[in-house]
């Protein structure tokens, strides 16, 4: 065990799943009061490494899937990660020895605690991101090679469907349009694996970097930004304002921009950000400073709160910052499922290093 | 004699309490600012009184009394005359993950609920049933902590898309305890269960302290043979009648900062700027959109607690007229202590011995007042100290000024409140300052406005007509509605439009929230030459 997820090390992930969320993933504060109450009632969840769990045993990603505006009404009963535990080990005849984020951005990477908390498991220090993306076939076990199937949903009634899909991309259809009739959100499990292959096939230690990141804001003295920044050697891309947002919605998918105007040290510049759920891309004067799969976060300039991208607005005192994602999603296949062609842009992908570095 | 055709404004601050007279053409006839009191509703009384006791006043012609207060802030902070709730969840078997009051303040929960229930029911975000409404689970909730109840606080999962199972519950309530204050969070708050819940349970507890200051102030009002419509203030700066603040008593609690807003724009004629206002202690920065304060993006927390209210989006710094300076020159501090109401004792312009912003302004020309002469030895004791606080209070005023606008251009500056002699005639990026007749009231002169709202905010659903329909479905729902508060039809405009589309569904939907607003119906002021012919 690397450590017991108490109360403070709880608040700290959620500052970091925030930051980690790119802007998206949905707001980890309900999460947070979830893992909180699970904790008081059944106790602290013991935060594992995957080389501690038995070679065979089960591994199960989780979280909720569906509309962030949903489940900051219909919260989680709590019980749902149980049942997808049981009928997982049903349909595959493995025990379960952890749970773990299937993305540790946003609020899906503290919902696997509550559930865990419920059923006595340990939550494994590892995620399918490493950050927050928008489709379910965007996990780090997919470019592994690992099946998304069988997959499990459930609600808070005990409705439970099975889905066994032929690929990422059907299993991303048939469990989206599920989860509308479930009520817009459901809770669900894919692209369960055994802790062998979970070694090779997530990216590792992000919760304990989650957690890293909440305590350098925690306890930063003077600027939490830059005690943020200097935890992720992240780049600062700016320093500025919101000066303008713009909103739309296609295919299911909130898009839009925001244009951040630069003050002090950065008086004159504006970038532009374009956001798909997540912050996507961030430009200046046409060219990119950074973009997909590597981190864009809009932090605020005084708390180093990271702002989800529904939650940006005029007049908000903000820094950009950029920072790398995992080296896996930079291999050829990683660019292919997460890079800028696979949101619709036309150029390649060049690392934040190579990018913001040359500028900043 | 001339029926009654003015109205009375009351403001209760920080500092002071103000109160004005308006008459029917919306000029001040008089006004008022009495010290704030550690009894705020005596506060209230003392400035009614002084008000009408104005030479030239005719009581007899207040028609309509607003009042905008603090009150239910104070005593939600101090818990103080809280009244005990029961709270009711209807969404089971879904968000037991999150138990009602989780994560409050422990003293905070004991002081206003008497037990909690999550019971099956609730909307789902489509508006069918997300599971049949337990009404026997409700029943037998209101049996065991009924007695010991106040009031019941209900709250239903998608409420906002559909009040049905709150309403049902408020039947079983009334059935089971009868007459009992009922807060509906449906109409309280807005999408987000917990932050509604929150408000709503703030809102059962506040009953007391809403009934109490309008006894008072009632009471002030029949000593002087007076029995005027009255209203309260709300966030938004538009008007709840006295009945409705009776039952949504939260609704009052951000209506202090959006009265000076408000006053700002009725006093210059402006609806686009900026505005700040200076009390005693502190200044306010806001925005003027439409006529009406800028709302912040997020919900506010209250005395711990986290809740779904839009307030207006406001810079406090701590920089007002009573604020001290102290320390030497090179080294001046400025605040944060103020004299506050003191300062007519404390303050070295009127004879005191504690240096004040106010003293800079009046050396450095920006204010004649007090009656120590300039001359004294206090000035040149004090000059290079005051003007160098001076200086660095017109840089935080400026910083804060910067941090509100939303864009490079200059824009200009409303000043009000009683310490605005503080602000220079020039600031960076103000293009001009407009320093209106009775500055020094635009609070009470904000809570004499006699306009009033409707909000709509709920998620819709886009049918084969698209957007624009839901669009204009909003919109009417929300005109319906600020008629139904008592606007008058021909005036009611739409002032805001916000639509979030909703992410990772297949089936377009889109969270849109409108607020239509428009001037009370029968009130002389708005129809002046009905007003002159009778």
């Amino acid at each position: 065990m690397k450590r017991l997820l108490d109360p403070d090390s709880l608040r700290a992930l959620a500052r970091g799943c925030a930051v980690l969320g790119a802007g998206g993933g949905g707001d980890p504060y309900l999460g947070l009061l979830q893992a909180l109450q699970a904790t008081e009632d059944f106790g602290p969840v013991p935060l594992v490494d995957l080389d501690e769990l038995p070679d065979d045993s089960l591994v199960m990603p989780c979280g909720a899937i569906g509309a962030p505006t949903v489940s900051v009404e219909k919260i989680e009963n709590g019980d749902e990660g149980g049942r997808l535990r049981e009928h997982l080990e049903d349909l595959t005849g493995r025990r379960v020895a952890a749970l773990m984020a299937a993305e540790i951005g946003g609020a899906n990477g503290l919902l696997p605690i509550t559930w865990a908390a419920q059923i006595g498991l340990p939550v494994a220090d590892a995620d399918g991101m490493g950050r927050a993306f928008p489709e379910v076939p965007q996990v780090t076990m997919h470019l592994a090679g690992i099946s998304p199937s069988p997959a499990v949903m459930t609600d808070e009634r005990g409705n439970l469907v099975i889905f066994q899909t032929v690929s990422g991309h059907w299993m991303e259809r048939l469990e989206r349009a599920a989860a509308v009739e479930f009520g817009g959100s459901a809770s669900s499990t894919e692209f369960s694996m055994t802790a062998a292959q979970a070694r090779g096939a997530t990216v590792r230690d992000s919760v304990s970097l989650a957690i890293r990141i909440g305590e350098a804001v925690s306890r930063a003295q003077e600027s939490p930004v830059d005690a943020l920044i200097a935890e992720l050697g992240a780049f600062r891309l700016i320093i500025g304002k919101v000066l303008d947002v713009e909103r739309r919605t296609t295919s299911g998918f909130a898009r839009g921009s925001v244009v951040i105007e630069g003050l002090g040290v950065d008086t004159g510049r504006l970038i532009r950000l374009e956001l798909q759920n997540e912050n996507l891309v961030a430009l200046e004067r046409g060219h990119v400073l950074a973009s997909v799969p590597d981190l864009i976060t809009v932090l605020d300039s005084e708390t180093a709160g990271a702002i989800a991208t529904e939650r940006i607005a005029y007049g908000q005192r903000v820094t950009v910052i950029a920072f790398g994602c995992d080296p896996v999603w930079r291999t050829g296949e990683g660019i292919a499922v997460a890079g800028p062609r696979a949101f619709g842009y036309e150029f390649d992908y060049l690392p934040v290093e190579e990018l913001a570095g040359a500028t900043a | 004699m001339p029926p009654p055709d003015c109205r009375l404004g009351v403001d209760v601050g920080g500092t002071n309490t103000d109160a004005v007279i308006m008459d029917a053409a919306d000029r001040v006839l008089a006004k008022a600012k009495v010290p704030g009191t550690a009894d705020i509703t005596s506060g209230i009384v003392a400035a009614i009184d002084a008000v009408l006791g104005t030479p030239g006043v005719e009581p007899q012609r207040i028609s309509h009394v607003m009042l905008g207060t603090t009150h239910a802030t104070n005593a939600v902070l101090e818990r103080r005359n809280l009244r005990r709730v029961a709270v009711l969840r209807i969404g089971g078997p879904a968000t037991y993950s999150i138990r009602p009051m989780f994560g409050w303040p422990r003293d905070l929960v004991d002081a206003v609920s008497v037990g909690a229930e999550i019971v099956d029911g609730g909307i789902e975000f489509d508006g069918q049933d997300l599971s049949p409404l337990d009404t026997d689970a409700i029943a037998r909730f209101l049996g065991r902590v009924g007695g010991k109840a106040d009031g019941v606080v209900i709250t239903s999962v998608f409420a906002p898309v559909s009040a049905r199972h709150e309403l049902l519950a408020a039947e079983v309530v009334k059935r089971e305890l009868g007459e009992v204050h009922t807060s509906l969070s449906h109409e309280i708050g807005s999408i987000g269960l917990l932050e509604r819940e929150n408000a709503a349970i703030l809102n059962g507890a506040l009953a007391g302290v809403a009934r109490d200051v309008a006894g008072a102030m009632l009471d002030a009002l029949t000593a002087h043979g007076l029995r005027p419509v009255t209203f309260f203030a709300q966030n938004d700066g538009t008007l709840m009648s006295l009945d409705q603040a009776l039952r949504y008593p939260v609704l009052t609690i951000g209506s202090g900062p959006a009265n000076s807003v408000r006053g700002a724009a009725f006093l210059t004629g402006i609806s686009d700027s900026l505005v700040a206002d200076v009390g005693g202690t502190s200044t306010d920065v806001g925005v003027l959109t439409n006529g009406f304060p800028r709302e912040s993006a997020q919900g506010v927390e209250i005395g711990g607690v986290r809740t779904n209210f839009r307030m207006p989006d406001l810079v406090t710094i701590a920089l007002g007229g009573g604020t001290v300076v102290s320390g030497d020159p090179g080294d001046v501090r400025i605040g944060p202590r103020s004299v506050g109401y003191l300062i007519q004792r404390d303050a070295l312009i009127f004879g005191g011995t504690t240096p004040t912003l106010t003293d800079g302004a009046v050396l450095a020309g920006r204010a004649d007042i007090g009656g120590a002469p300039g001359g004294a030895d206090w000035a040149s004791r004090h000059r290079r100290m005051l003007s160098e606080a001076l200086a660095r209070a017109d840089v935080m005023l400026a910083e804060a000024i910067d941090r509100v606008k939303t864009s490079k251009e200059d824009r200009p500056l409303i000043a009000v409140g009683g310490g605005s002699i503080l602000i220079p005639d020039r600031i960076p990026g103000v293009s001009e300052i407009v320093r209106p007749e009775h500055f020094d009231a635009a609070n009470a002169v904000g809570a004499a406005i006699a306009s009033v709202s409707g909000q709509v905010d709920r998620i819709f659903h886009l049918g084969p007509d698209g957007r624009q329909a839901v669009l204009d479905e909003a919109q009417d729902e929300a005109r319906e509605r600020a008629v139904a508060a008592g606007a008058d039809p021909g005036t009611v405009q739409i002032i805001e439009v916000d639509e979030i589309p909703l992410a990772y569904l297949t089936s377009p939907a889109v969270r849109i929230r409108v607020k239509a607003a428009g001037t009370l119906g029968g009130v002389p002021a708005e129809s002046h030459s009905t007003s002159e012919a009778s």
